[in-house]
């Protein structure tokens, strides 16, 4: 296992209020990929850094290593000036270069080539085009096919990360979006009462939630471009734990109004209603699975929380995790190919970040060095899974590879943050 | 399923017992509380001296015990523990006798396991109350439950005693 240690400020020009997430790479893969991102060219100036970026997406991930740029024999700028032999020297297996150019009407133009040292070939370029506010996006961009290119998974540095931050006294809740890497944070939503289990439409275009309020827990659909919410359910009881159907048309949650917490669906434009669950115990945290046909929830009826599928058409209900005395509020990764969940092993034991490969059976404990992990979010390429964790008595957001080899700790300057929600890809 | 079910039924069994013996060490110290409750639900106006003597004593412990608002629980439990029965005995009977009263029951519960979950053990945590209320003769419609999960801890920290005071439900008089 190598063990890394990278912390970068990444919040450098952000307003106040706000968390300041940075990054802690704690282990990264043993084979990962030795990669170079030599510092661009660019004529000009603006806030973000490019190539840094990419260096921090790349090395984030824990599929590379990169070379720092104090460490390169060169830096070169154009194709012409790269000396493979250097780079094979320095042990790399890629190299990345590329121009910054500036354009009329505040427009810049990066152009970057991705080689392949040891076959002296270029294996992707690339030119993107947009603002200097826009840079960060056309970095990340890069960070996503250059990931692509070299681990054939699509890359998911350009999405957002939902998650809730709090003062020490628990009196001030901001519910606020952010870039995956924590940069750009923007508070959608700010308020005296508590806020959870932020839940993204599969469009990125709006965000479900819960408010407890002095009189219960109510949800919320808020569009994030127009900033209105829209109360969907104030029921008697619980109205909680929100899951957006995969077209996006339907929202399925808990309320409690007949007596019981069970599983719902609401039709969002017809506000119709129908009721999955019925049974005595506790029925929460439903998740759509990607064929729309079937919700997993945790479920209390077995005597403690486990994990359970019911199918929408027919109403069968199937229990899915036996090991452990705690499995709640599972999420899917891979297309439904694997659980990643909240599990404790038995009574007493730590509550860590678990997947569940339901093709094999195969359960594996991916956390260690947080305690009271919870709100698995998994990232839309089903490779990491985002999660609230207690670090040094604080709050903090946390990342670990489904396959539990790479992990990174996203702490924040100010206050505690929770209930992480990865957002879906954008275009 | 079936655990659940034995949980229910020894629920109620356990509410039962609590009904008939409550407030008492003794036999007849509970007879007595009985033969009060009695009286009390069927309105009979005129009652004999001893028992007024009785009833006095029993107001100056009820009183004691509706100071008492706050009942706790075991870790992912939400049943009724022993020791809460005469505080609760003694809120049941003031419900009784103060038909205009109200109270909001708050069941809140550790940090420990995940939000949601927890926002449904806190209104089983209040709902255990009401319902042992009900039995003793609170009428359904002075109570309201609210549950606020492990989002209002009456203490900060990670440990067993933090965590013990944070699993309650408190009883609010409106």
């Amino acid at each position: 296992m190598m063990k890394r240690y990278l912390s970068i400020l990444l919040m450098s020009l952000c307003v106040s209020a706000q968390a300041e997430l940075t990054i802690e790479i704690t282990q990264g893969i043993a084979s990962s990929i030795p990669i170079s991102v030599v510092p661009f060219k660019f004529e000009g100036t603006a806030k973000d850094s490019v190539d840094e970026i990419v260096r921090t997406d790349l090395e984030r991930s824990g599929h590379f290593s990169l070379l720092e740029p104090d460490d390169m024999l060169s830096q070169p700028q154009s194709e012409d000036d790269i000396y493979f032999t250097d780079w094979r020297l320095l042990k790399q297996e890629y190299v990345v270069i590329g121009t910054i150019s500036a354009l009329p009407n505040q427009q810049y133009q990066v152009r970057y080539q991705l080689f392949d040292v040891f076959n002296e070939k270029e294996l992707l370029t690339q030119s993107l085009k947009g603002t200097a506010s826009q840079l960060r996006d056309i970095a990340h961009r890069v960070s996503d096919a250059i990931y692509e290119q070299l681990t054939g998974i699509r890359g998911a540095f350009s999405t957002k990360i939902a998650y809730v931050t709090t003062n020490s006294k628990r009196t001030k809740f901001n519910l606020s979006i952010a870039d995956s890497d924590g940069a750009r944070e923007k508070v959608v939503l700010s308020s005296k009462y508590s806020i959870f289990s932020p839940t993204w439409s599969p469009d990125g275009k709006r965000l479900a939630y819960v408010m407890l309020e002095d009189s219960g827990s109510k949800v919320y659909v808020q569009d994030l471009v127009t900033g209105k919410k829209q109360l969907v359910s104030a029921n008697k009881g619980i109205n909680s734990a929100p899951s957006f159907s995969p077209d996006g048309k339907k929202l399925a949650l808990v309320l409690s109004k007949d007596g019981n917490p069970e599983i719902y669906i609401i039709n969002l434009a017809t506000r119709h209603w129908t009721r999955v669950t019925n049974h005595y115990a506790i029925d929460t945290e439903p998740n759509w699975m990607p064929d729309g046909e079937h919700i997993i929830f945790t479920s209390g009826r077995s005597g403690n929380p486990q994990i359970y599928r019911v199918s929408l058409s027919s109403g069968y209900v199937e229990r899915l995790t036996f090991e452990g005395s705690y499995n709640a509020r599972a999420r899917l990764a891979q297309d439904g190919r694997f659980l990643v969940l909240v599990h404790q092993a038995k009574k007493g034991a730590p509550f860590h970040i678990a997947s569940l490969d339901l093709v094999r059976g195969l359960l594996q404990t991916l956390t260690s060095d947080t305690e009271l992990d919870e709100s698995p979010s998994v990232s839309p390429n089903g490779v990491m899974v985002m999660y609230a964790a207690k670090y040094n008595k604080r709050s903090i957001l946390a990342a670990v590879s489904v396959a539990g080899d790479v992990k990174f700790l996203v702490p924040s300057k100010n206050g505690d943050v929770r209930e992480p929600a990865w957002g879906p890809y954008l275009d | 399923m079936e655990l659940n079910k034995l949980f229910a039924v020894s629920l109620l069994s356990l509410a039962i017992v609590g009904c008939a013996s409550s407030g008492g060490t003794t036999d007849e110290a509970a007879t007595t509380e009985a033969a009060v409750e009695e009286s009390q639900t069927q309105g009979v106006p005129g009652s004999p001296d001893l028992d007024v003597v009785t009833e006095e004593q029993a107001e100056m412990a009820v009183n004691s015990l509706l100071e008492q608002t706050i009942v706790y629980f075991g870790y992912d439990r939400s049943e009724i523990r022993p020791e809460f029965k005469d505080v609760l005995n003694a809120h049941a009977e003031y419900l009784v006798a103060n038909p205009m009263a109200r109270i909001v029951l708050e069941g809140h519960c550790d940090e420990r396991g995940t939000v949601e979950y927890n926002l449904a053990l806190g209104e089983r945590r209040a709902n255990t109350v009401k319902r042992y209320l009900i039995v003793q003769g609170a009428n359904p419609s002075q109570m309201e439950s609210v549950s606020f999960g492990e989002e209002r801890p009456s203490m900060i920290g990670s440990d067993d005693s933090t965590w013990s005071k944070n699993r309650r439900t408190e009883i609010k008089y409106q």
